[in-house]
């Protein structure tokens, strides 16, 4: 008797013509169209990274060309739109040119501890147990210093160079990325899909692979990209403490710092850099916010 | 309670022994033998071997880390390469003048970002809420070294009403409460205080909108009390969040304001650190980090202990 009811077919439906709801990502990018700040530090920044990346095609002067004839001269000096440096160099090449340096030292340390501190982190979420405690309690020894401290910290004892700044900052960017990466692994494996995966034969390897890696990687790339901002800034901070590239290249911030010195001679001049670090602080700032609003399922 | 505070206090020992050895570690990170900074480079082997027996480097690492630390205990540092003073002598002055500074730019970060924060929050999604957001973003967002060079440029270049360096008439180094002193401590109070600031209104915004939602407020306007009387009650809730994010600010403040102290030329721990570092005076800096990093833990082992006296719900 039962057989029967079982071999019943249920009734099809007949099909009904409903649009098809539009998919995240649709919806995503429709909700970034609505949003002119976003798009315009997009703008801004897509500019700055141009800029930096084509800057001998860009760039009005040579950025070593010194003139000692035309020292510090003011904004809007002709054939010098932002002025001249100390040593009497185009201040926007020099900038241009400085850009390279320092984007390269803000993305470059956010790239690899987004990938050591994801990395990390899956491991002591997956594993758990002794590996968990090693690697958590090694990242809450590194949380006891205030990030920027570490940095200059490490930076001063390696002393300066640019490869040294790129480990001292890889370095304070990892801990924050490990603890969001084990944290969600953590809430995932205990989820029921992957004890299914598990029971259906899945290698350790494929699981992590496919059912953890794509819920930990959107919190934790949603996280580094807030550290951008904080990245230009510390970046420019150690090279502003003269822990950087060395001179007659600069970034940003080591051009803030030489500028100081003729704080009184050229103060607008001087100031000049340090707009530049700021204004793409804040696009990181405002981008990420954006992104993160936009990226929202809740929503 | 006190089983929290005794678990919380315990907890923190694995993490002080961590930073000791951090701490440590950071004269091994160096390009070049610790020695090499009081050393001629064709300094005799005899001579080498004798300093660094002196020294103790010719000891295995765990055995020198447990001297360091033995000694670090007893409020030993060593002695500054540089000046070669005693590392601990010169950490304290150093010490207060940071703390002065930090404290002050915290009063001020806590005093006007609580304003903003509460405006905002109770007048969320308001004109006023937008300002006050644009504000904080723009704040958080400011590298505080530039502010201070701007501040500079506006205040002692092109104004010249206020002290661009140091801490007192004539380059002194301690504090007496004369105008003189204090007109130094503007600027690179407010140049440190913008960004604690910037994160205080934020966090005391998103605390009083959330808990503005919440049911018990409702209770309150539908009992007839009055805006003022309910900003009370909310102030009462969101006061431990509040509290956290300010006292880890304090910390922060402390040891980020090396930029700040290097633009003043203030002469605090951050000074301090930043001569250390260019004379290559390795047992200064690991003094420095060290005490700055003790403080930090110990900062933040308050705040959880008063965050959990404040609020009865955490009960960890």
């Amino acid at each position: 008797m039962t057989d029967t009811t079982l071999a019943t077919p249920l009734p099809t439906r007949p099909p009904v013509a409903v649009e098809a709801p539009p998919g995240y990502w649709t919806t995503v990018l429709r909700r970034l169209r609505r949003d002119p700040v976003t798009l315009f530090c997009l703008t801004v920044l897509t500019l700055i990274v141009l800029a930096a990346i084509f800057a001998p095609l860009v760039a009005p002067h040579d950025p070593y060309k010194t003139s000692m004839l035309r020292r510090l001269a003011p904004m809007g000096t002709p054939g010098h739109l932002l002025g001249t440096d100390e040593l009497g160099r185009d201040l926007l090449t020099r900038l241009i040119y400085g850009g390279r340096i320092s984007l390269f030292m803000s993305f470059t340390p956010v790239a690899l501890a987004f990938l050591i501190g994801g990395g990390l982190g899956m491991t002591a979420g997956f594993v758990g147990g002794w590996v968990n405690m090693a690697i958590m309690r090694t990242t809450d020894v590194f949380y006891a210093f205030p990030s920027i401290l570490l940095a200059i910290a490490i930076s001063g004892a390696m002393g300066a160079g640019l490869v040294n700044g790129l480990i001292s900052l890889t370095l304070i960017f990892i801990p924050p990325l490990t603890r969001i990466a084990e944290s969600v692994t953590t809430q995932v494996r205990a989820l029921p899909f992957v004890e299914a995966a598990r029971a259906s034969g899945a290698s350790t390897f494929s699981i992590i692979r496919v059912h953890v890696m794509s819920n930990v990687i959107g919190p934790v790339l949603v996280y580094a990209s807030s550290l951008l901002s904080v990245a230009i800034v510390v970046a420019s901070g150690l090279s502003f403490l003269g822990l950087g590239v060395s001179p007659p290249e600069a970034d940003w911030g080591l051009m803030l710092n030489t500028l100081r010195q003729s704080i009184y001679v050229a103060p607008w001049n001087a100031a000049l850099p340090g707009a530049v670090i700021f204004v793409t602080c804040m696009c990181f700032n405002l981008l990420s916010d954006g992104l993160r609003q936009a990226l929202d399922i809740q929503r | 309670m006190l089983g929290y505070i005794l678990r919380r206090t315990l907890y923190t020992v694995p993490i002080v022994l961590g930073v000791t050895m951090l701490c440590f570690a950071l004269v091994y990170l160096g390009p070049s033998d610790p020695l090499s900074a009081i050393l001629p480079e064709d300094a005799p082997k005899e001579l080498i071997d004798r300093i660094k027996k002196e020294y103790g480097l010719d000891k295995p690492l765990p055995v020198q880390y447990a001297v360091w630390l033995g000694k670090a205990v007893t409020g030993d540092l060593g002695t500054s390469i540089a000046t070669r003073r005693l590392v601990a002598e010169e950490i304290p002055p150093a010490l207060f003048n940071s703390l002065l500074l930090a404290v002050l730019a915290s009063a001020l970060a806590f005093a006007v970002g609580t304003l903003l924060g509460a405006i905002a929050g109770y007048f969320h999604g308001r004109p006023i809420d937008r300002v006050v957001t644009a504000i904080a973003v723009t704040g958080v967002s400011v590298p505080h070294y530039w502010l201070a060079i701007v501040l500079v440029i506006i205040f002692s270049v092109e104004w010249d009403i206020l002290p661009s360096m140091g801490m007192g008439p004539d380059g002194s180094t301690d504090f007496r409460l004369t105008g003189e002193n204090l007109r130094h401590l503007i600027l690179p109070t407010v140049a440190l205080s913008v960004i604690p600031m910037a994160i205080v209104a934020r966090t005391v915004r998103e605390a009083v909108r959330e808990t503005m939602s919440q049911e018990f407020v409702q209770a309150l306007w539908a009992k007839g009390l009055t805006g003022r009387r309910v900003l009370g009650h909310v102030a009462k809730n969101a006061a431990p969040t509040i509290l956290a994010v300010m006292g880890l600010q304090l910390g922060y403040l402390l040891g980020g304001s090396i930029l700040i102290e290097t633009v003043f030329a203030w002469p605090g721990t951050g000074l301090l650190l930043n001569n250390s570092i260019f004379s290559r005076d390795i047992p200064m800096l690991q003094g420095v980090i060290l005490v700055l990093a003790l403080f930090f833990v110990a900062l933040n082992l308050l705040v959880d202990i008063m965050q959990a006296a404040l609020d009865p719900r955490i009960k960890r």
